[in-house]
């Protein structure tokens, strides 16, 4: 079920074993990393170069060997390794099957990418009669080929705990790997796109306004804010906000993420931060600092106060600057928010009753009269400060606001998600009936003999000794042990030891 | 090695909702039936509050007159000639002549005005030295280094109070006469210079030094004025609570602008028979013209103003909230329209399912 779950979240699926192919292939429709309803199931069984590179472009997209193909170019090229595969799109369900010895040529210079290209569009490949050498290659191939963000996961099973210590997470079952993507790495990833974009836009609001003062102050530098205020912005008044926003947001609860594995294709996808969203942060920062600027810069200019004392100095104006800013980016959090416990509701009005806090007792007489130097500022609030700070708040919100509501309308997602009933799966006809899969446990191949004599599996090392390198290494629970070692007999004659399961 | 169990939950994480993710929480929705009535509703409310913020800066009279002696806009071009490249400029009046054609509303202030004069100008914002203006006598003897190049005088002396804004104080001055009857005598007008400074600034912030035997003169006793002063700091006023560093102009003068164009208040008109405001007739305002403001471009001018709950006169916030007000409601329209419009093509989609 895990597996299914997770095709349906468009995870492809990937087996690199070291079992034989039918005990691979069977296995892989139990678990449905193949299905019987896929459109193909392609084996890569040549013994040279030329024969699976004829296997590898054909049997996927015959136009792949025409001249004009992308790939083809690179490879004629040869530039450097930071070649980023282009997303293909399959014309149907495909699965992929290769051995360790096709494998082997697969996996030197050109047919690199024709392998990776032709695996990708696959639904699921089955990588059999692995080593552990090559199976490394094939994660280090697809990890710097499609530069995808990538995880170690352990599972430990009665393999040992060699794959636990190796890795980002480990637990103990193999369905906990839909948890850990579905609910935790979805929350995580929304989490980070949300933190991310409120940061730079608070940062940019809080920065820009001087560039609009510029204008005014003969282009001096002259800090809109207090300078006490701009070594406390990011340390208290605005850190545990996007504290808690980063640690308890959840858009839809996990109820939903499992039963939607769809929701989780915008996180493959880099939907939610992605330069675009950089661009409309950026944009919506600038605006805020316009709207910041020029409402307490209209509200003070000339004016005066209801005692006809004059209100137009910088100590009030960078006050009203100040609190209109720290109101904005609190109303802007809020709105991001949409999981709001009570922990989020004391970062967040508590950080605000901090900031009003910290103002009463800095701009107090007492403080003032011990440090002069330091705490220039004193006085109090003005009506006309709530006017321009209601002002300024309201006109930068207006555009959040309505662009949150209008978003579910026209590009609906996830709110179109939780009002559709889940759908039944509708199984399609059988396109290759299971009786074709060979009931036996044994293989009717060559074994693995002579791909180690070859000498393609090893790595090479300085001082290598008569031995091969041992390793031990689980990656699934479908994974075996493989030791093996060669041993010069007395005569000098090589001899191999059978492979244990 | 197999995986061999341990007491069972030994490395099991807390089941708490907090660790587990599961506290309790609000989520809200952005449904059409709070965002659409909230716009209409703060639309609403911020017309109303345009339209009162609007009316009450319409009450407001404002008097103003440039004084800055451009040619041919009145007799204080001569001043102005006169004062043309000579520092320091020499000892001229002028005069300004209005008549009310009513009663001006009271209490009537009085405020400076001067443009393009950057007082928001980093090096000039930092060149002074406020625990001098506190009355720290150790400070009094030894101003900080922001105040340089106005830190010490020629002559060495520690300059009190140091820094660019002391220096360039304000030092026009101004007297109002009214004439009752047309062809009668100049009344002066009682200007009260009082109280013109904030209250904070005055009495907590600025403070003169302890004195010496009694004196201020004495406190001050080894420190030069300003360059550009006429008199020392313990001259500016006879009355001893307005002199030194609490004289009233220099603290309103100390209190630097945010933007190049700024007014200061100079006085109050509430004394007298000018406590309802003033009466109509003609007036004269006699200006004691020091402060050379043409080499830089700038302008002077004198303003008379009526204050209301909300200050002087300024439309901008009433403007503003109107534009914001309309704004507001046009965008619940437009909303409104899409939301309906998408309404019915969600409907057909679901009906096509």
């Amino acid at each position: 079920e895990t597996i299914i779950t997770l095709n349906k979240a468009k995870i492809k699926i990937w087996v690199l074993t070291g079992d034989k192919q039918e005990t691979a292939i069977n296995i892989a429709y139990s678990c449905n990393v193949f299905e019987d309803e896929m459109d193909g199931v392609f084996m890569i069984e040549g013994k040279d170069s030329e024969t699976i590179l004829q296997e590898l472009r054909g049997k996927m997209k015959p136009e792949s060997l025409l001249e004009s193909d992308p790939v083809n170019i690179y490879l004629k090229k040869k530039p450097k390794r930071t070649f980023t595969m282009p997303e293909e799109l399959p014309r149907g369900d495909y699965g992929l099957v290769i051995n360790g010895y096709s494998l082997a040529f697969a996996l030197e210079g050109n047919l690199e990418l024709e392998l990776l290209r032709t695996a990708s569009l696959c639904k699921g490949v089955i990588c059999c009669r692995m080593t552990p050498f090559q199976k490394a290659q094939v994660v280090e191939l697809v990890k710097s080929m499609i530069k995808a963000a990538h995880i170690g996961v352990g599972i430990s099973g009665q393999e040992g705990m060699q794959a636990m210590l190796n890795s980002d997470f480990a637990f103990s079952q193999f369905c906990y790997l839909q948890r850990l993507l579905l609910v935790h790495g979805r929350w995580s990833y929304n989490r980070m796109c949300k933190f991310l974009s409120y940061f730079f836009y608070k940062n940019f609001v809080f920065t820009l306004v001087h560039f609009w003062y510029a204008f005014f102050n003969g282009f001096s530098a002259q800090a809109v804010y207090d300078t006490w205020f701009i070594t406390c912005y990011n340390l208290i008044y605005t850190s545990l906000p996007v504290l808690g926003l980063s640690l308890f947001e959840q858009d839809v609860n996990e109820t939903w993420s499992l039963h939607f594995p769809e929701l989780y294709i915008p996180g493959q996808h880099n939907l939610y931060f992605n330069k675009k969203e950089f661009v409309k942060c950026l944009i919506h920062g600038i605006y805020s600092s316009f709207v910041l600027f020029f409402v307490p810069m209209g509200t003070i200019y000339n004016s005066e106060r209801s005692d006809g004392k004059d209100i137009s100095d910088i100590q009030t104006f960078c006050l009203i600057v100040q609190t209109s800013l720290i109101w904005m980016v609190t109303v802007q959090i809020a709105l991001k928010t949409t999981y709001w416990t009570m922990i989020s509701h004391f970062f967040i009005w508590g950080s605000l009753g901090f900031y009003f806090c910290i103002l009463f007792f800095l701009y107090s007489d007492g403080l003032c009269l011990m440090f002069p130097s330091i705490f220039q500022f004193l006085g109090k609030a003005l009506s006309q400060i709530w006017l321009s700070l209601i002002l300024s708040v309201i006109l930068c919100v207006i555009p959040a606001f309505g662009y949150q509501f209008l978003q579910p309308l026209v590009f609906d997602r996830i709110n179109h998600c939780k009002t559709r009933p889940p759908q039944v799966r509708v199984r399609t006809k059988l396109k290759h009936p299971s009786l074709r899969r060979s009931a036996y446990a044994f293989s009717h191949k060559q074994g693995f003999g002579a791909l180690i004599t070859s000498g393609k599996t090893t790595k090479t090392k300085p001082n290598k000794k008569n031995s091969f390198p041992v390793k031990k290494k689980e990656s699934s629970d479908i994974s075996t042990r493989i030791v093996a070692f060669q041993e010069k007999s007395i005569s000098g004659v090589p001899s191999t030891i059978p492979l244990k399961f | 090695m197999t995986w061999s169990a341990t007491a069972r939950g030994a490395h099991q994480p807390d089941n708490t909702a907090f660790t587990q993710q599961r506290l309790p929480a609000w989520q809200p929705l952005l449904s059409a039936s709070i965002t659409l009535p909230l716009f209409f509703c703060a639309g609403l409310a911020f017309i109303g509050l345009g339209l009162g913020l609007y009316y009450s800066s319409n009450g407001i009279k404002e008097l103003e007159y440039d004084y800055t002696g451009n040619p041919g806009t009145g007799n204080c071009s001569v001043c102005a000639a006169e004062g043309q490249g000579r520092a320091p400029p020499p000892n001229c009046s002028c005069a300004w002549y209005f008549s009310l054609p009513e009663l001006f509303p009271g209490p009537v202030y009085l405020y400076y005005e001067l443009t393009n004069f950057y007082q928001n100008n980093r090096r000039y914002g930092v060149s002074r030295d406020d625990a001098q203006l506190s009355g720290l006598p150790s400070a009094l003897h030894h101003p900080v280094n922001e105040c340089a190049p106005y830190q010490f005088s020629a002559a060495g002396l520690p300059i009190a109070p140091c820094g660019a804004i002391a220096n360039s104080l304000f030092n026009d001055s101004f007297s109002l006469w009214h004439q009752r009857r047309p062809g009668g005598p100049y009344v002066e007008v009682p200007l009260d210079r009082a109280a013109i400074a904030w209250w904070t600034d005055y009495h907590v912030k600025f403070r003169n030094p302890p004195l010496v035997n009694g004196s201020l003169a004495l406190a001050f006793r080894g420190t030069a004025p300003p360059p550009n002063w006429h008199r020392p700091v313990y001259e500016l006023s006879p009355d001893p609570n307005n002199t030194g560093f609490i004289n009233q102009d220099f603290v309103v003068w100390m209190r630097t602008a945010a933007l190049p164009t700024f007014r200061k208040l100079y006085a109050r008109i509430r004394q007298g028979n000018y406590t309802a405001g003033l009466p109509r007739g003609a007036y004269r305002v006699n200006i004691t013209y020091n402060y050379p403001v043409r080499v830089f471009g700038g302008h002077k001018l004198i303003i008379f103003s009526n204050i209301s709950w909300m200050g002087g006169k300024n439309p901008f916030l009433g403007i503003a909230y109107l534009v914001v007000g309309s704004l507001c409601i046009l965008m619940g329209f437009v909303m409104l329209v899409v939301y309906i419009r998408y309404q019915d093509q969600n409907d057909e989609d679901d009906d096509d399912e």
